[in-house]
């Protein structure tokens, strides 16, 4: 029996790198191989589509710009988050619940329902094509989603760390950066993953709101695809490129991931 | 928690309330705008009152994609909640194994959704892909690109492939929780295995499973890039979600009136369901 329990991970892991593998696979074939046979892993094990993308600047910049703007985002979002998790955890104010719920709709709202809008209001005020545009409109559904998860996070933390604080003469600010904060770190960690991961893998608003000096890797692979015909073997090298910036994330909050839930939000 | 009453407290709010507004409100006034008026460009608008509502309440496109939205978010629940419990509990509780699952686990859920929908698309070709190429060797008649039905078994099998890590994670956080002595005398009692988990896991897991379904549920009913990339909608209209229809009438045919007025009746759809959810969770918090 207890042996026996490994079999259904085991299982579901295979599935979900089937996929992944097949794109790696495919990523080290040329396009002859491609288009003209069918072989389980590379007959000619070729680095070229990868050389392709280091070197041509349309393509790795799409990288950056898609970093730059991943990373501007966490950081906008969790810092704002911050307070107003605080205030949801520790205070009532007029509106409070309407409020939390209104920042909750905007989670729901599809990216769909925004896309033409937000280019129309993105270009008004001059931002069109900038990282700042597509880092603020993440905002959108990303600060959401931070005010929630952080706000579980710290009404775990009983009230008292604050009362002690302020006795023992801490100021607000000191005891929020000083203590508050440092216990709380394993929910910034979670909030910072999901942020990072919710940002990075969302393309509808990012591919509409820029054109090419900010444009996503992501949008990158879209517009090569169509334009420069089926050029399979560039197009998986490139999306096993993708994979990496995430694999990186989850390798650095692995150990937040289970405990860190267990003290927050459940 | 006993919170004080503090008004000073939107102080803290309004950074987070500034940056949503900015990007909430704004942009839906101007599918408000939209949704009301005609226009032929040039800023010119007329008011049309309620004629656009009135066009998508009663078109037979807007019905047939809602049901297929409707249908494809009820069947990846249908699977994604319970495979997700079941592989959780399955998991180990330590030792190595546990940050190699969860690292191996959360892997689909940090791939761009566009990369999703072109690897399954590559992972499907009958031709050439691993997938439509076993199927086929197995004697199935399998091509996605033609038929309908293989079209929605793709889809659904993708979905299920990028989401149900997330149920497990949050799954696996909640059976995390469960105080050892819980099951030491669940053991002393001699409980069964499904007594243990009707009475000591299920309960302990109702938190996070509400919120699994609550994510689950409004990101599929937005599901947007992943079948648009694998599928493009089709064969035919075959897959052609809520969303994709949406774009497809805003971007595509230009017809921004009836689609804004599509846009606010799809938000108030996802808006009702998750206020119903929201109030459910809320109560649950309120009686422990």
């Amino acid at each position: 029996m207890k042996k026996a329990k490994w079999i259904v991970p085991t299982v579901y892991i295979i599935f979900l790198m089937l996929p992944i593998y097949w794109l790696l696979n495919m990523s080290f074939k040329t396009t002859t191989e491609i288009i003209n046979t069918y072989t389980l892993w590379p007959q000619e094990f070729t680095f070229d589509n990868y050389k392709k993308i280091f070197t041509d600047s349309t393509w790795y910049t799409g990288y950056l710009n898609s970093i730059y703007y991943v990373v501007m985002n966490t950081v906008i979002s969790v810092a704002a988050a911050l307070p107003a998790a605080y205030a949801f955890s520790r205070y009532k104010f007029l509106g409070d619940k309407h409020l939390f719920f209104w920042l909750l709709t905007n989670r729901m709202a599809p990216p769909a329902v925004f896309a033409l809008p937000f280019f129309q209001f993105y270009s008004s005020v001059n931002l069109f094509d900038t990282h700042v545009a597509v880092a603020l409109s993440h905002c959108l559904f990303n600060i959401p989603l931070a005010v929630w998860i952080l706000e579980g996070f710290m009404s775990a933390v009983p009230k008292e760390l604050d009362e002690t604080a302020y006795v023992d003469g801490y100021s607000f600010w000191r005891f929020f950066f000083k203590i508050f904060i440092p216990t709380i770190t394993a929910g910034i960690g979670i909030t910072m993953f999901f942020c990072f991961m919710f940002s990075w893998v969302e393309l509808l608003l990012a591919k509409t709101l820029t054109a090419v000096a900010a444009k996503p890797i992501a949008a990158t692979m879209t517009r090569t695809a169509s334009t420069s015909g089926y050029e399979l073997g560039l197009l998986a090298a490139a999306g096993s490129l993708t994979i990496i910036p995430g694999a990186i994330v989850i390798y650095f909050v692995r150990n937040y991931i289970a405990k860190g839930f267990a003290l927050g939000r459940v | 928690m006993n919170k004080t009453i503090n008004q000073k407290a939107w102080f803290f709010v309004i950074p987070v309330f500034i940056l949503v507004a900015f990007n909430a409100i704004i942009p839906l006034m101007t599918v408000v705008n939209y949704a009301f008026q005609e226009t032929f460009g040039n800023n010119v608008f007329m008011w049309e009152g309620t004629r656009w509502f009135k066009q998508i309440m009663l078109s037979e496109r807007f019905h047939a994609s809602l049901g297929r939205q409707f249908l494809f978010t009820f069947i990846i629940l249908f699977i994604q909640i319970p495979l997700g419990i079941a592989i959780a509990l399955s998991m180990p509780k330590e030792g190595i194994g546990v940050p190699v699952c969860l690292v191996l686990m959360s892997m689909p859920l940090l791939i761009p959704w566009n990369v999703v929908g072109a690897m399954w698309n590559i992972f499907a070709l009958p031709d050439i892909g691993f997938l439509g190429h076993s199927l086929n060797a197995l004697g199935f008649d399998y091509n996605f690109t033609q038929q309908i039905g293989d079209a929605w078994f793709t889809t659904i099998l993708m979905d299920v492939w990028h989401w149900t890590s997330l149920v497990v994670l949050l799954s696996y956080a909640g059976l995390q929780s469960i105080q050892p002595a819980y099951y030491q005398a669940a053991e002393i009692d001699g409980a069964s295995r499904w007594a243990v988990f009707t009475k000591i896991e299920l309960p302990k897991m109702k938190k996070v499973l509400t919120i699994a379904i609550l994510l689950r549920f409004m990101d599929s009913f937005m599901i947007y890039t992943e079948p648009f990339v694998l599928t493009g909608g089709g064969p035919g209209n075959a897959t052609a979600f809520l969303s994709i229809d949406l774009v497809k009438m805003a971007l595509g045919q230009f017809d921004l009136g009836p689609a804004a007025a599509m846009s606010l009746i799809y938000f108030f759809i996802v808006l009702l369901v998750c206020w119903v959810f929201y109030t459910l969770m809320m109560r649950n918090e309120g009686n422990q």
